[in-house]
């Protein structure tokens, strides 16, 4: 498939000018401009923490930026929620969609607004019609009087397209839409991207997987730290130049350190969950720093998961200081030394309505206790201790973690582990969503971490990152390992290139 | 300035909901003692204690399941069942070790059945307490069908007679501040009691914490089960009766007192003392009413008032917030309309 | 362009029955599983005891029916939103005294009129129930489950309080009232076919009418409903007010068919309607079920029952057996959607691999 041209003369449908977006002390967006014309299909490339989600939800209502303003078919507008977004013709489409699963897809298309007839009864025929109508203009065939309970991702995302169509959205976003998808629904997808296109629709493609977008979309505007780099026709760049683009900063020379590597502390042998990933094997010597780098929704988190006994898996075993560990039991994990930091600190990795305290102390209250009980004094005590090796900024231990930065509920989480000296620490995507200050602290507490001899884990999408800490890269892919690569070895663009493989040589 | 401010922080712990149910307990035995100089003799609190001393019991494993955020609706049903089996082993002519065996193991028994159906099948435990409380009710139906037993030994009946060691508290009474103090201690003070507050605020961190979350949840159920087939078995020797009946619709008296105990539906908050301080409010407020001659059968009105309270007072905070934002973003969407003309 | 319409055509279809349909069947087979359920049921007991199939006993079924139905309709729509109403016993009780006692107070008046107004007064008092309940489960944002419950405690309370230790008497009312009751059309009630009647009004509203539509929409995903406009607060207030005035209606007929009410009417009824719309196929986690379901939930209930009783089982039984019949019926729900899911996501396991 041969991406179209910019058809001429086209429309200018959205611009976002100058918008700007602060959160305390993070600078989500700076300055930052994007347009879109009618009928294309506009890419959106950028790291993790480029900004690009931040540019999403000011699109979708969600966000108000500080600065700048936004422009749709030549009015400004000010969108206060997501409905006024609705309103203004822009329609988020979300990786995971949001709908009603014990209703029809065609009432979920069209559920607060049916068509009605004689005496405000609902037009079923009417709503078929326009439901088959708006299916026939995407290229699916998807039975609109089916459950939407079952569906899979691509078959729910199509489901949000024609809701987004069947409200005359002139700007859809597709936010990573192809992270959760086969090949064949992949295939799918793009050709309901022509269709809209065809239709006048602009399309905004957020993605990571390059080979896709340079298949599917005729210009990319790339975001990096926040600000605008670049925007221009794909038919002009390369994906060298691409990939520069987006990472393009001096990268931080690693000291060389001397790292006593010593016995394996965790071997992953064959292992297997269907359809989740497939024949995983490595291992991880004390004092060694193994980055797990791949695309997201390419199985690293659930292999992380898996081995620390959240999720089971069907088959292959994991071993931990020579010994089998058994499977789906955290507790087992825990005491065989494992720690697992989540990737989801807000959801998995703290008790936001508990105390700072009592969510460092938390894996670690059989060590505090005394004749079988635990005081609020000791977990303070220990979580004070813990505190001050982290530099953990914070009011007073008996505060909500809510009331901290995600930086330093990182370091909560950290701390909460550490605690218990585990022999190998999982850290999955340790510096999301924070600070440049504080990311640097993580990495250097990792570093210690290795000197002192745990084995570290980590899972990252952030390629400065993982070069920047890791002392042997495995690149992930669609559940299967693709490479290794020694520290000495690493550039970005392999990651890259091994992260998003070859155009699919696999048949669809 | 700075010692004012010291101050207010150092009083800021003490404003919680266990120090208004304190202050309500002084003024509803305040009020008491100005309805009738009944109130604080001997014979009336022992009146008291014998009304709520089984309730106050099966308030307490309710407590933990509910701070999981779970839900047990069975609880009176199983004190039913246990003084329905318990009547009939008697009238059977059973020792009464055996019974006590018996009844407890039956409490059991209940407890798993509840605990199987909403940890291992997954089913709602709402919908599940529901069923199980028209089951196990119907059972001790049949188990008694209309016989009424009264011919318990003296022994045992003498506690609806006599408080415990001579003084006003009942025995159901006693049991219950020595079981407070237990899961006061296990729910506070140690690890144990924490992951219930981290299981009902948070499941998922639960679970990379961790805490067997199925496994702690199935044994509450069973704790529960047992723990209302032993209030069965006061209730029984206290009332010296035992009939299919028993406890008909006390399980809203135990919800109710749960949660104007500050313990918060949807779980991960919430105290022992708090519960305890409750029942006291309760009891206190049922025996005033009931000594100024207020229909005893309308206290239902207070209770469920009480219940209201307890719940809408949290939330009084943030609908007061959340009436602030509807207006500024009415007033906001005034000056700024969506859509501007050019 | 076709690619997409290729690659659709490409994609295997595994296995005789596409996914949709066969989650469609699951669904929908719940009806007529009643139905089923309930002609199974009436064939072999009658063959037990024939008596069972005499007009009389039909009679006698439906008739049960008739306002434990009523009671099911209402409840069901609040359920659907993913709420629950447990008043609908004490209320039926309140509205039952008020409507029985409203009769000593029309003096001179035309039975006709005067039994319109008992109607009134029932209805009344069940939809300002509702509205409390309504009130503080939209706008107090307290859980159901709480304000249902301590409703049910304020409303029998204030019950007992207005009766004291008095009761309606039978005598006291005119005969036309009970009539309304007895009446039947070849063992066949006119109550029952009237509150028939209302619950396919009702199931017609919530198939083909937004605000019936958006019912199920609240109680599948309550988020996703509100960002997508559907007024939430509104539409579950209107339910509880709904329930309310069923209830009240029901309470009217209770007077109608008992005649004598004291301050227990409608006690712990609350628990044979949750059992009878769980029966019905209504999940108690909101979102789907249907209110004839619901209906059928309660007729079934009731047959059992009957059936228990004609065989000669003890009555004692009825309790146990309602509380086994509301823990099957949830069971089965949730193996089946248990065994849906699994089965879907090998199906798309094996489509991606293929």
């Amino acid at each position: 498939m041969t991406p179209g041209g910019r058809v001429p003369q086209a429309r200018l449908v959205l611009s976002l000018q100058h918008a700007s977006k602060t959160f305390g002390a993070v600078r989500a967006l700076q300055d930052v401009s994007l347009d879109l014309f009618a009928g294309e299909a506009h890419a959106l490339v950028g790291e993790n923490g480029a900004g690009k989600s931040t540019l999403v939800k000011i699109l979708a209502g969600v966000y108000r930026p500080d600065e700048g303003v936004l422009v749709v078919d030549g009015r400004g507008v000010f969108l206060d929620n997501p409905a006024d977004a609705r309103d203004a013709g822009i329609a988020i489409i979300y990786q995971e969609p949001l709908l009603f699963p014990d209703l029809t897809v065609e009432e979920n298309i069209y559920i607060g607004r049916q068509p009605l007839t004689t005496g405000r009864r609902i037009d079923r025929r009417a709503m078929r019609r326009h439901v088959e109508e708006v299916f026939g203009r995407l290229g699916v065939r998807l039975d609109p009087g089916r459950i939407a309970r079952g569906l899979s991702i691509a078959e729910q995302q199509i489901v949000e397209i024609g809701k987004a169509l069947s409200l005359d959205a002139r700007v859809i976003v597709m936010d990573e839409p192809t992270a959760a998808l086969s090949a064949v629904e992949v295939a799918r997808l793009f050709g309901v991207v022509q269709s809209l296109r065809a239709g006048g629709t602009a399309v905004l493609f957020i993605s990571h997987r390059l080979e896709e977008v340079f298949e599917l979309c005729q210009r990319v505007t790339v975001l990096r730290d926040g600000r605008w780099v670049t925007s221009g026709p794909l038919a002009d760049m390369t994906s060298d130049g691409l990939v520069r683009a987006m990472v393009g900063r001096d990268l931080l020379e690693r000291e060389p350190e001397e790292q006593s590597i010593g016995d394996t502390v965790l071997r992953v042998e064959r292992l297997t969950r269907e359809g989740v990933f497939t024949d995983i094997s490595f291992d991880v010597k004390a004092g060694e720093i193994v980055a797990l780098a791949g695309l997201v929704g390419a199985g690293r988190s659930e292999v992380a998961t898996a081995i620390f006994g959240i999720d089971r898996y069907d088959a292959g075993a994991v071993t931990v200081n020579g010994r089998r560990l058994r499977r789906a039991s955290p507790t087992a994990a825990m005491s065989a030394g494992i720690g697992l930091v989540p990737e989801d600190r807000r959801q998995q990795g703290l008790v936001m309505d508990m105390s700072i305290a009592r969510n460092i102390a938390l894996a670690s209250m059989r060590s505090l206790r005394r004749l079988g009980m635990i005081s609020g004094g000791a977990e303070r005590r220990f979580a004070k201790d813990w505190a001050l090796r982290l530099q953990l900024k914070y009011g007073r231990l008996s505060d909500p973690a809510d009331s901290l930065s995600g930086g330093n509920q990182q370091k909560v989480v950290l701390a909460k582990w550490l605690a218990r000296r585990p022999s190998l620490l999982i850290v999955d995507e340790p510096t999301r969503g924070i600070d440049v200050g504080t990311k640097a602290e993580v990495h250097r507490l990792l570093d210690v971490l290795a000197a002192e001899g745990v084995a570290v884990l980590m899972i990252s999408s952030e390629l400065p990152e993982v070069l920047h800490v890791a002392d042997r890269i495995l690149v992930m892919r669609e559940g299967r390992i693709v490479t290794e690569l020694a520290h000495t070895d690493a550039s970005e663009e392999a990651i890259v290139a091994a992260a998003t493989g070859q155009l699919r040589e696999e048949a669809a | 300035m700075p010692q004012r401010h010291d101050l207010v922080e150092r009083l800021r712990p003490l404003v919680r909901w266990e120090t208004g149910l304190f202050v309500a307990l002084l003024v509803i035995v305040f009020m008491g003692t100005q309805a009738s100089d009944q109130f604080l003799t001997k014979g009336n609190l022992f009146n008291l204690c014998l009304s709520i001393g089984e309730v106050a019991i099966m308030t307490l494993p309710l407590t933990l399941i509910v701070i999981t955020g779970e839900i047990d609706l069975s609880v009176a049903s199983i004190l039913g069942l246990a003084s329905a089996m318990l009547g009939y082993l008697v009238k059977d002519g059973w020792p009464m070790w055996q019974c006590f065996v018996v009844v407890i193991l039956l409490g059991a028994a209940a407890g798993i059945f509840n605990a199987t159906l909403i940890t291992r099948l997954g089913l709602p435990a709402l919908a599940v307490t529901i069923g199980t409380l028209t089951l196990y009710r119907g059972l001790a139906v049949v188990i008694l069908g209309p016989n009424i037993v009264s011919n318990f030994p003296t022994t045992y009946t003498n506690i609806g007679v006599n408080g415990f060691g001579g003084t006003f508290l009942s025995w159901s009474v006693a049991f219950f501040l020595v079981l407070a103090v237990i899961f006061g201690v296990v729910l506070h003070l140690t690890p144990f009691g924490r992951s219930l507050f981290v299981m009902g605020a948070n499941k998922d961190a639960a679970l990379y914490a961790g805490f067997r979350v199925r496994r702690i949840k199935f044994l509450l159920f069973v704790l529960s089960g047992v723990i209302c087939a032993f209030a069965g078995i006061l209730y029984t020797f206290q009332l010296s009766t035992a009939v299919q009946d028993n406890g008909l619709g006390l399980e809203l008296n135990v919800v109710a007192i749960v949660l104007l105990g500050g313990v918060s539906i949807f779980g991960g908050k919430g105290s022992i003392l708090g519960v305890v301080l409750a029942v006291f409010v309760y009891a206190a407020l049922q025996n005033a009413l009931f000594l100024t001659s207020f229909p005893q059968r309308a206290f239902g009105i207070v209770t469920g008032c009480l219940l209201l309270i307890s719940v809408l007072v949290p939330n009084a905070g943030s609908f007061a917030r959340r009436a602030r934002e509807a207006l500024r973003r009415r007033g906001a969407r005034a000056a700024h309309p969506v859509v501007e003309s050019n | 362009m076709n690619a997409a319409a290729d690659s659709v055509r490409r994609t295997p279809v595994v296995g005789r029955l596409s996914s949709g349909r066969l989650i469609d069947l699951a669904y929908r087979a719940r009806a007529f599983g009643i139905l089923a359920a309930l002609a199974v049921l009436i064939v072999v007991t009658s063959a037990i005891q024939p008596r069972f199939l005499s007009g009389n006993e039909v009679n006698i079924v439906l008739g049960n029916t008739t306002i434990l139905a009523l009671l099911s309709l209402g409840e069901a729509m609040v359920v659907i939103t993913r709420n629950v109403d447990l008043s609908v016993g004490s209320v039926l009780g309140l509205a039952a005294y008020a409507s029985g006692n409203i009769f000593g107070h029309l003096h001179g008046m035309s039975t006709g009129t005067s039994i319109v107004i008992a109607f009134l007064v029932g209805i009344g008092v069940g939809s300002a129930c509702g509205v409390l309940n309504g009130a503080l489960v939209t706008i107090g944002q307290v859980p159901s489950l709480v304000v249902t419950l301590a409703t049910l405690y304020i409303i029998r309370g204030i019950d007992i309080w207005i009766i004291g230790g008095g009761q309606v008497v039978a005598s006291s009312l005119p005969d036309a009232f009970f009539e309304l009751s007895l009446k039947s059309f070849y063992n066949v009630p006119y109550l029952a076919l009237a509150v028939g009647a209302v619950v396919c009004v009702g199931a017609y509203h919530m198939r083909s009418f937004r605000s019936g539509r958006d019912l199920y929409a609240i109680g599948s995903n309550p988020q996703a409903a509100r960002l997508v406009g559907i007024p939430t607060g509104r539409r579950v207030f209107t339910a509880f007010v709904v329930s309310g005035a069923l209830a009240g209606v029901a309470g009217v007929l209770w007077a109608s068919k008992y005649g004598t009410l004291d301050s227990t009417a409608g006690t712990g009824y609350e628990l044979s309607v949750i059992a009878a719309v769980v029966i019905g196929g209504v999940a108690i986690f909101g979102g789907s079920g249907s209110v004839i379901g619901a209906a059928l939930g309660a007729l079934l209930l009731n047959t059992i029952l009957a059936a228990l009783y004609v065989v000669g089982v003890s009555p004692f039984w009825t309790q146990a057996i309602s509380g086994a019949l509301i823990l099957v019926a949830i069971s089965i729900d949730r193996v089946i959607t248990l065994q849906l899911t699994s089965a879907l996501r090998r199906r798309r396991v094996r489509a991606a691999a293929a």
